[in-house]
């Protein structure tokens, strides 16, 4: 099993371990955002998907979503001489449906939905529930553990308190999407809406599309 | 920039000096330097007209340059913005009394289901602060909301904003229900928001897409030209 955390998925992704060193035949390369590496990773062991191969980028590419679609695109031509099979593990993302367009052009799928809290959430139920939750700012697992890294200071609220109220002002709650069951996440994630001034709550999503994305991947579902 | 004026006293600088230096606080959103320097200005003799364009607008251009190219980040922006509002609050009033061109009406909104206005702030005051007229709906409109404020504001541009894949397909809505209502061509739409691209501009049918808040200016200065220039 790969070796990861958090702060390296944040910065610098993550390699297939024999990627690029062969010709992988059968094997899929997912191609995933490094927020979810950690979830695809569970998701692999739990229903034995070894054909799964794992290559995370930055996570930090969300703070300039504009770069995402050259950046995939890149990871993508790197690895299809090495994989008979490519899958894109990321959603929209923020990228206008230019990440979409991308895949396209170069034949490769990928998750369906605007972003991680849709697919999570279940796209239909998250879209369903878009006009209720309007005012809701979301956390999943990775972005509970990285707040600091992705939210409090991108957002300059580590050095400018008084920009929260133009930042968050018009957000009414902080709903924790949570993928796995984990105590001390729902106590920090509490702590995140109270740092934002929001009510708190917690829902339980699991893996939603993701894993359901994941399983068309498997040689049974492709058979 | 901020660490090397710790003791400069504004009152103290020329015209030459204290205008280059309210750009360099704008750029360190220095509120209280600003209206200082604003007050200081009124007091020699300039025109609001003036202060308002060559020491705020200028310095928010230059905020607006390092923010494109990755030098400066949001936090930044909006500091600098409430620097510049701060300027703005002395001189609206001023400005409606002794007069300042007017270039055009712009009615601006974040769309329906979308909360998110720091974007369509920014458009506003720099709009503002450029010389259009500027009636913000705020967040979260419907399409009636837009159709009412052109009709009734008799304006000359409509500006939509969204943050979100999800909600910026409403601009399509907004567009082709002013289309089926036969006033689309009445009034210049421009478009702007982190997930957009110009070709999701073109393709809804807006006038302009606007990436930043000073191509927004530029770009409403270029069509309100053009329009002008059209045969009745």
């Amino acid at each position: 099993m790969l070796a990861l955390n958090d702060h390296g998925m944040v910065d610098a992704g993550l390699s297939a371990p024999q990627a690029l060193a062969g010709v992988f035949p059968g094997r899929v390369l997912v191609i995933a955002c490094g927020a979810l590496a950690r979830e695809i990773l569970a998701l692999r062991k739990l229903n034995r998907w070894d054909h799964l191969e794992l290559t995370c980028l930055p996570a930090k590419l969300h703070l300039h979503p504009e770069l995402i679609p050259d950046a995939v695109a890149r990871a993508i031509e790197d690895a299809r001489p090495h994989y008979d099979r490519i899958f894109v593990a990321y959603a929209d993302c923020g990228t206008g449906g230019l990440l979409a367009a991308r895949c396209r052009e170069l034949g490769v799928e990928m998750v369906a939905g605007p972003h991680c809290y849709s697919f999570f959430d279940g796209n239909a139920a998250f879209a369903a529930r878009a006009d209720a939750e309007m005012r809701a700012f979301f956390l999943t697992d990775f972005l509970v553990r990285q707040f600091d890294a992705f939210v409090w200071k991108p957002m300059g609220l580590d050095r400018h308190p008084e920009l929260r109220e133009m930042l968050f002002g018009h957000y009414e709650r902080l709903i924790y999407l949570a993928q796995a069951q984990d105590a001390r996440l729902d106590t920090e994630a509490a702590r995140c809406a109270r740092r934002l001034g929001l009510a708190y709550e917690r829902r339980t999503t699991g893996y939603g599309d993701l894993a359901t994305a994941l399983a068309t991947l498997s040689p049974e579902a492709v058979a | 920039m901020v660490e090397e004026d710790d003791d400069l006293i504004l009152s103290e600088l020329p015209d030459e000096e204290l205008v280059p230096q309210m750009h360099d606080d704008l750029y360190d959103g220095l509120a209280d330097e600003i209206t200082e320097g604003v007050n200081i200005l009124l007091e020699r003799g300039w025109t609001p007209y003036d202060i308002l364009t060559k020491a705020l607008v200028e310095g928010m251009r230059i905020v607006g340059i390092d923010f494109r190219d990755g030098i400066l980040f949001v936090p930044e922006v909006l500091l600098a913005a409430n620097a510049m509002k701060a300027g703005m609050s002395i001189l609206k009033p001023l400005l409606i009394e002794t007069g300042a061109p007017r270039l055009g009406k712009m009615v601006i909104g974040t769309v329906k289901g979308d909360i998110h206005d720091i974007g369509k702030n920014l458009v506003s005051m720099m709009m503002e602060g450029a010389g259009f007229e500027i009636v913000d709906l705020g967040i979260n409109n419907p399409v009636e909301n837009y159709l009412e404020a052109l009709e009734r504001e008799r304006a000359d541009i409509l500006g939509m904003s969204a943050l979100l894949t999800t909600t910026m397909p409403y601009m399509k809505v907004v567009i082709d229900t002013m289309k089926e209502k036969g006033v689309r061509d009445d009034y210049i739409i421009m478009v702007g928001g982190a997930p957009l691209n110009e070709e999701f501009g073109r393709a809804i049918g807006a006038d302009a897409y606007c990436r930043d808040a000073a191509v927004a200016v530029e770009m409403a200065k270029t069509l309100m030209a053009r329009r002008h220039n059209l045969p009745a």
